[in-house]
C-alpha cells in the first residue's frame, strides 16, 4: 500500500514539475522581451535593463530555471503585473467563490447521476434504460457554455427567478446565485455518473457474493444497497476526481457567462490584459489542484476496496 | 477527456467481423445512430448549401438589428443586422472543417507515437508514456489559455490546442494495442523474411489497430466542436468577423436583454451538431466494437 502510496505521489510529483518547467519556458515562448511587455511599450532602455536585473532576466538561463523552482517552492509566485500585489494572494481571495461553484456543480452532477444509475441498473434493457441512457448521452455532449448561456436566457432574463450576475452576499444570496452556474457546470457529469455506475453495478451483480447473498433469500433493496452500491460506487469517485479537476477548469464558462468572481475569470482577465505572473500562478494552482484531486480518488479508492487494497498488498 | 473504462458485463461472444453493408443497415436501424446520421446531414448539408442565402454572412444592415424570424431572416438578426442563419450556415464550415481537420491530425500525430512508443525501444516508450500522462494530468481550459497566450488568439491555436489534448489519449491506444500484436506470429513471421521494423509497423501493425481508435476519435470530433466554439466565444479563436458559432454565441449573449434571438441562433447549431456526432459515435460503438455490442 505504502509503495503504491509513493508511487503515486511521485508521479504526481513529476507532473507538477514538468508543468512549472512549462510554464517557465513559457514566459520565454512569449513573443516579446518580458521584460518590455511587463513595463509596457513606452518605458525607457534604464528602466527596462533596471527591471531586468531586479528579477533576475540578466542571469544564465538554468540559473534563472532553478530560481522560478524555488522562489515556487517557497510560496512565491511573483507579483501582480498590473497591481503589484503577490499573486498567491489574489489568487487565494478568489478560490473559495470558485470551489463553492464547483462543489454545487458536484452535488448536481452526483445526486441525480446515482439515482439515475441505479434505476438503468435495476430496469436493465427497459425503455427506462433505453431514456436514461440517451439522456445521459444527451446531456453530456453539449458544451458547458452553451448550456451556462441558455440557463440565464430562460432562467434568468425570460423568467427572472435568479438573479444574472455577481456572486451575492449572505448565505441565502449566494445559495440563490449559485443554482445556475453549479446546473451548468454540473449538467454534463450526471451522464458520466449514471453510466459508470449503471456498468459498474451490472458487473457486480454477476459476482458471486451478490448470488449467494440472493440465493439466502435476501431482500432486493438490502442487496443493492448493502452490497452491490458498496463496491459499484467505486468507479464514481474516479470519474468525479477527474470531473472535479474539469470543472475546477471548465469554471472559467460559468464565472464569464454568470458574471462570477473566481479563478476561470480572473485568468481569463489576466490573458487579456497579459498579467503573465497571474496566468502562471493561476495555471499553477489549478493544475497542482487538479493532479492533487486525482491523486485523492486514486487513494480513497485505494482506501475503500478491499480488494484492490488486498492487492496492493499483496 | 479520459475517463476510466466502463467494465464490461456482456459474456464474451465468438468475433464476428461485420460486413459493410449489413453494418451500415444495423446502424441505421438503431434509432440513436439514424437520428445522429440525420443531424449531422442537416449540419453538412447546411455548410455545403450556404452560398444559396440570399445574404452575405458579413454584410451589415444596422436598420434591420434584433429582428426576430420572419419569412426574410428565418432565424433573425444580430446586433449589426446581419442575417443569423447565413451566419451560421457559413459558420458550420469552419466547424466541420476545423473539428475533422484537427481530430485527423490529432489521430496521425498521437497513432505515429503509439506505434513508435509500442514497437522502438524501452526507453522511448516511457518517455512518451510519461509525456502522454503529463498531457493528460494538465485542466484542459487552462492549457488552452496558456497556449493562446503564446501563439495568440487563431484557428492555428485551436488545432494546436486540439492536437495536445487528443493525440496523448490516440497515442496510448495506439500503444496498447501494437503491445498486443507485435509478438503476434505473422510479425514474426514478416521479421524472420528480413522486413524492417518501420515496414511492419506501418504495413502489418498499423492497419490492425486503426478500426477502434477511429471509433474513438469519431466520438471526440463532438468535443472538438465544442472546444473551437469555447474557444471562439472567449475570443481566443477564430476571429471576427468570421461568422464561427462561438462567436455568433458571444455576440448575442453580449446582447442577450435586446433579442434572445443571436444567442437562440448560436447555441442550436452546437447542440445539433454534437448531439449528432454523439448520437452517432455510440451507434457505431455498439455496432463495430463486439465487446461492446449486445450490452443493452
Amino acid at each position: 500500500m505504502w509503495l503504491y502510496f509513493l508511487k503515486r505521489l511521485g508521479l504526481a510529483v513529476i507532473v507538477v514539475l514538468i508543468v512549472i518547467a512549462v510554464l517557465f519556458v513559457m514566459t520565454y515562448a512569449i513573443p516579446g522581451d518580458p521584460a518590455r511587455v511587463a513595463l509596457g511599450p513606452r518605458a525607457s532602455e534604464e528602466l527596462v535593463a533596471e527591471f531586468r536585473e531586479r528579477i533576475g532576466l540578466d542571469r544564465p538561463i538554468l540559473v534563472q530555471m532553478g530560481n522560478f523552482y524555488l522562489s515556487l517552492f517557497q510560496g512565491d509566485l511573483g507579483r501582480d503585473a498590473i497591481s503589484g500585489e503577490p499573486v498567491l494572494r489574489i489568487l487565494l481571495s478568489q478560490f473559495p467563490d470558485t470551489l463553492y461553484l464547483v462543489l454545487g456543480a458536484v452535488i448536481v452532477a452526483v445526486v441525480p447521476g446515482i439515482l439515475l444509475g441505479i434505476m438503468a441498473a435495476r430496469h436493465r434493457g427497459s425503455l427506462l434504460d433505453r431514456v436514461t441512457s440517451v439522456i445521459s448521452v444527451s446531456v453530456m455532449s453539449v458544451p458547458a457554455f452553451v448550456i451556462a448561456i441558455y440557463l440565464l436566457l430562460v432562467f434568468s432574463i425570460q423568467l427572472g427567478w435568479f438573479p444574472a450576475i455577481g456572486a451575492g452576499e449572505g448565505f441565502w444570496d449566494k445559495l440563490h446565485r449559485l443554482v445556475l452556474p453549479s446546473l451548468a457546470l454540473g449538467l454534463a457529469w450526471i451522464g458520466y455518473v449514471a453510466r459508470i455506475l449503471r456498468a459498474s453495478i451490472l458487473e457486480e451483480m454477476n459476482e458471486s457474493h451478490v448470488r449467494t447473498a440472493r440465493a439466502f433469500g435476501l431482500p432486493e433493496n438490502r442487496i443493492m444497497y448493502d452490497y452491490v452500491l458498496r463496491i459499484a460506487i467505486l468507479p464514481t469517485i474516479t470519474v468525479l476526481g477527474i470531473g472535479i479537476g474539469h470543472m475546477l477548469s471548465g469554471a472559467v464558462f460559468a464565472e464569464i457567462v454568470f458574471a462570477r468572481p473566481g479563478i476561470g475569470k480572473l485568468v481569463f482577465d489576466a490573458i487579456i490584459s497579459r498579467n503573465y505572473p497571474l496566468v502562471t500562478g493561476a495555471v499553477l494552482l489549478t493544475t497542482v489542484f487538479f493532479v492533487f484531486v486525482n491523486l485523492l480518488a486514486d487513494l480513497l479508492i485505494a482506501w475503500l476496496d478491499p480488494r484492490v487494497r488486498h492487492d496492493l498488498a499483496g | 477527456m479520459t475517463l476510466p473504462a466502463e467494465p464490461d458485463v456482456t459474456p464474451p461472444r465468438p468475433l464476428k467481423k461485420p460486413r459493410a453493408k449489413g453494418s451500415f443497415a444495423r446502424l441505421v436501424s438503431d434509432p440513436l445512430g439514424a437520428l445522429g446520421l440525420i443531424l449531422i446531414a442537416i449540419t453538412v448539408l447546411g455548410a455545403c448549401f450556404a452560398f444559396l442565402s440570399p445574404w452575405e454572412p458579413n454584410a451589415l444592415n444596422p436598420l434591420d438589428r434584433f429582428q426576430g424570424p420572419s419569412a426574410a431572416h428565418w432565424l433573425g438578426t444580430d446586433n449589426l443586422g446581419r442575417d443569423l442563419l447565413t451566419r451560421v450556415l457559413y459558420g458550420a464550415q469552419i466547424a466541420l472543417t476545423l473539428s475533422i481537420g484537427a481530430t485527423a491530425v490529432a489521430l496521425v500525430i498521437g497513432v505515429a507515437a503509439g506505434l513508435i512508443a509500442g514497437y522502438g525501444p524501452r526507453w522511448l516508450d516511457n518517455l512518451l508514456l510519461l509525456i502522454f500522462d503529463a498531457l493528460k494530468s494538465v485542466p484542459t481550459v487552462m492549457l488552452a489559455l496558456v497556449l493562446v497566450t503564446i501563439t495568440g488568439p487563431s484557428v492555428w491555436a485551436v488545432l494546436l490546442v486540439v492536437v495536445i489534448i487528443n493525440a496523448p489519449a490516440y497515442g496510448r491506444m495506439a500503444r496498447t494495442q501494437t503491445l498486443a500484436v507485435r509478438n503476434a506470429e505473422f510479425i514474426d513471421a514478416e521479421r524472420a523474411l528480413g522486413a524492417s521494423g518501420a515496414w511492419i509497423a506501418i504495413r502489418h501493425v498499423l492497419p490492425n489497430i486503426l478500426g477502434p481508435i477511429l471509433i474513438v476519435a469519431a466520438m471526440d470530433i463532438p468535443v472538438v466542436v465544442g472546444i473551437e466554439a469555447g474557444m471562439s466565444f472567449l475570443g481566443l479563436g477564430v476571429r471576427p468577423p468570421t461568422p464561427s458559432w462561438g462567436s455568433i454565441l458571444f455576440d448575442g449573449f453580449s446582447y442577450i436583454r435586446e433579442s434572445p434571438w443571436p444567442v437562440i441562433a448560436g447555441g442550436l447549431p452546437i447542440i445539433i451538431t454534437t448531439l449528432g456526432f454523439t448520437f452517432l459515435g455510440e451507434a457505431l460503438r455498439d455496432t463495430f466494437d463486439p465487446k461492446i455490442a449486445g450490452r443493452k
